[in-house]
Parts: C-alpha cells; sequence; structure tokens
C-alpha cells in the first residue's frame, strides 16, 4: 500500500524537489512543460515548471534560472544529486507543451509549447537522463501529479479526465 | 528591477483609467446586444505574481471559458474575456435563445458556441476601440479564441511576453455584470500588455517614465 503524504506545489516557474511519502504536483500545464527527474530508488524526485525554451530569450540580468528550460533543468538535476540521487540512475517524465491557442499568428511566443517541449528533450539529453514517459503537445491544459516512491505521473485534463504515466 | 515592478501611484491611476474607458465601452455594447441594464466594477489594477494571476480567477485548475486575442499594432498585448462555465451557458442561452445550451451536453451545440465566441469578440472589439481612441494609440484585435479549460493553461500563454523581462503581470481587471438578477453573469475583462506597450500607453497619454 502506498502511503500518501503532503502534496508539494510547484508553481509557475518553480522547482521543488520532494522525497516519498511526499508527491509532487502542478496544476493547469498549457504551453510550460512539467519536468519530473527521479531516482526511484532513493524514491527522490524533483519537478519543474518550465515556461519558456531557452534562457538567452531573457531580456533582464537577474535571470529568474526557474523560467526556462535549459537553467531549470541544469538546476533540478544539480539540486538532486546534492540530495543524494545517483547521476546514472536519473530518469525523466515530462508534460504539457500544449498549443491552448489555434489561431495563426507570426507571435512566436504562442506557438511557444513545442519549443518548450523540445528544448527540455535537448537539455535532458545533454545530462544523459532518459524519458521513461510523456505526454506532450496536443491543445489542452494539465495538471500533473509525481508520486516518488513508484515513479507513476498521474496527467489530468478536463476532457479526457486521468491517465497515468 | 523591472520597470514594471516599479510603477508610481500616479501611473497605476492612469492604467485604472485605460481599464475604465475599456470596459465602460464594453459594458454599453453588451447592454444593447442583451436589451438590458449592465453593471461595471470600478477596474483594479494589479501587480501580481504569475501564481497569483491564476489565483484571481479561482486558481490554476479552475475551469474557465475565455475569449482570448492578442492586440496586435502600436502597444502589443493579450486581452482575455474570461467567464466561469455556468455563466457562460447562461450568456450562451440568453444571446440565442437555446434553453438547452450546456457544456455537458456533447456535442456542444455550435451555434451557442459561436455566440459566446461573437459575444467575446464584441464585447473585446468595443473595449479596444475605446481604449485605441483613448491613447490615440493604434490597436487591432486578432481572430479571438475561445477556450472552455483550466485557467492556468490559459492565462499563463498572456504572460508569456511579459515573462521574458519580468516575474511580475500588470492586470488591469474589470467585472461586467448584469444589473440586478440574482444569477447574474460576472465577465471579467483582463488587460496584459506587453513591456513596451507599458511605455507607449504613458508617453501618448503625457505621463514621462519616472
Amino acid at each position: 500500500m502506498n502511503i500518501i503524504g503532503n502534496v508539494v506545489k510547484v508553481g509557475i516557474a518553480d522547482l521543488k524537489i520532494t522525497r516519498a511519502p511526499e508527491i509532487l504536483r502542478t496544476s493547469g500545464l498549457g504551453s510550460c512543460v512539467g519536468v519530473v527527474v527521479y531516482d526511484l530508488s532513493q524514491r527522490l524526485a524533483g519537478m519543474s515548471h518550465v515556461m519558456l525554451p531557452d534562457s538567452q530569450l531573457s531580456k533582464r540580468e537577474d535571470l529568474n534560472v526557474l523560467k526556462y528550460a535549459d537553467t531549470a533543468i541544469d538546476l533540478l538535476v544539480e539540486s538532486l544529486i546534492k540530495d543524494g540521487a545517483r547521476t546514472y540512475a536519473l530518469k525523466a517524465k515530462i508534460a504539457g507543451g500544449a498549443q491552448m491557442f489555434s489561431f495563426s499568428t507570426s507571435n512566436d511566443l504562442l506557438r511557444v509549447g513545442s519549443r518548450n517541449i523540445e528544448a527540455v528533450k535537448q537539455r535532458l539529453s545533454l545530462h544523459r537522463i532518459p524519458i521513461q514517459a510523456e505526454d506532450v503537445g496536443g491543445n489542452s491544459g494539465r495538471t500533473i501529479e509525481f508520486f516518488p516512491d513508484t515513479g507513476i505521473l498521474k496527467v489530468r485534463t478536463v476532457n479526457m479526465g486521468e491517465t497515468e504515466l | 528591477m523591472s520597470f514594471l515592478e516599479n510603477l508610481s501611484h500616479y501611473q497605476l491611476d492612469i492604467l485604472k483609467e485605460v481599464g475604465n474607458i475599456g470596459s465602460g465601452n464594453a459594458a454599453t455594447s453588451l447592454s444593447k446586444l442583451l436589451n438590458r441594464k449592465v453593471d461595471m466594477t470600478t477596474p483594479s489594477v494589479k501587480v501580481v505574481g504569475f501564481d497569483e494571476v491564476m489565483n484571481l480567477v479561482g486558481g490554476p485548475e479552475k475551469l474557465i471559458v475565455s475569449v482570448f486575442l492578442r492586440i496586435q499594432g502600436e502597444a502589443p498585448g493579450s486581452m482575455y474575456f474570461v467567464l466561469d462555465p455556468n455563466e457562460a451557458e447562461q450568456f450562451a442561452r440568453q444571446v440565442t435563445g437555446l434553453k438547452e445550451f450546456s457544456f455537458e451536453q456533447y456535442p456542444i451545440d455550435e451555434v451557442g458556441l459561436s455566440a459566446l465566441h461573437e459575444v467575446g469578440n464584441i464585447l473585446a472589439g468595443s473595449y479596444l476601440s475605446a481604449l485605441s481612441d483613448f491613447t490615440n494609440i493604434n490597436m487591432q484585435p486578432s481572430v479571438p479564441s475561445l477556450n472552455m479549460d483550466m485557467a492556468g493553461a490559459i492565462l499563463s500563454e498572456g504572460l508569456m511576453e511579459l515573462s521574458v523581462e519580468s516575474d511580475y503581470a500588470i492586470i488591469i481587471d474589470t467585472t461586467i455584470s448584469e444589473e440586478g438578477e440574482k444569477s447574474s453573469l460576472n465577465g471579467h475583462f483582463f488587460l496584459l500588455p506587453d513591456p513596451d506597450s507599458f511605455r507607449k500607453i504613458f508617453r501618448s497619454l503625457g505621463v514621462e517614465d519616472q
């Protein structure tokens, strides 16, 4: 039987690390991507809610590293290792990156979903972290929950209910 | 620190007036459309963190119906007309006369959806045209998009432009509602100018940057 502890909430452009029995949750992912990196045997996991693909986009000097796929994933991996995760055991699951609005536009930022997915995958592969499961793209918002003891990622959408990855 | 996090009270008041003029015009349009009296609240201008934006409509997981459009032209930005699903249903029923219209009945009636889409379009359009006249800045609405989904997923799209510059959003929020009725409709207008647009709006209204 799984004992489910507190839910650790991850906000927009936020990152949290936790151990079982606590679970990680982020709500209302649109074009943002939820990235979970975990070490199952240590029952340790981190979740990042990435908003934008590349920290080069930032127009300010005091960069919020949690906002961008590249810098957030670097920090996610670093924090997990500091907490005792083993580099070779790290695995990832990702969800999000939807395109919420369908109109055609010259505005790149409205196609940010697919660019976020691509950037997240690229950064994970740079760290040699395999992606075990993904639920990305489409045009629905998602709420995700990750259970560090089983490695299960639950994805909930408004129209399609809940699935487990 | 970003420019957006350092607005003076005077500048915030100017933005309130901007919201007032836009939503006043939209409320008039709605009143004509429904042939009823429509009330509106004094706009509030909030400088909030991204997570708080979702809390304004009931949290990131709250189901909302929204008409979203991009503002194109000299002062680009994003604009939302947000309704609770129940209110949106009511809205569609009133406008179309389809008493049975519901989001839970699949397939959702196309006429009802299209009416909602159009109402959102009209309201956002009248909001923008008042705004454009007032500021003397050329602004055009994009084709609007009607969505029903989680607030977080929908509203975060409007934050993308801002997010490259700031961790805060300035939201000009006005509620319009039908007068007198108990089960009245409440619609939120959210106006989210892009960072550079604030400067343009202020300049055209004769307010210098601090």
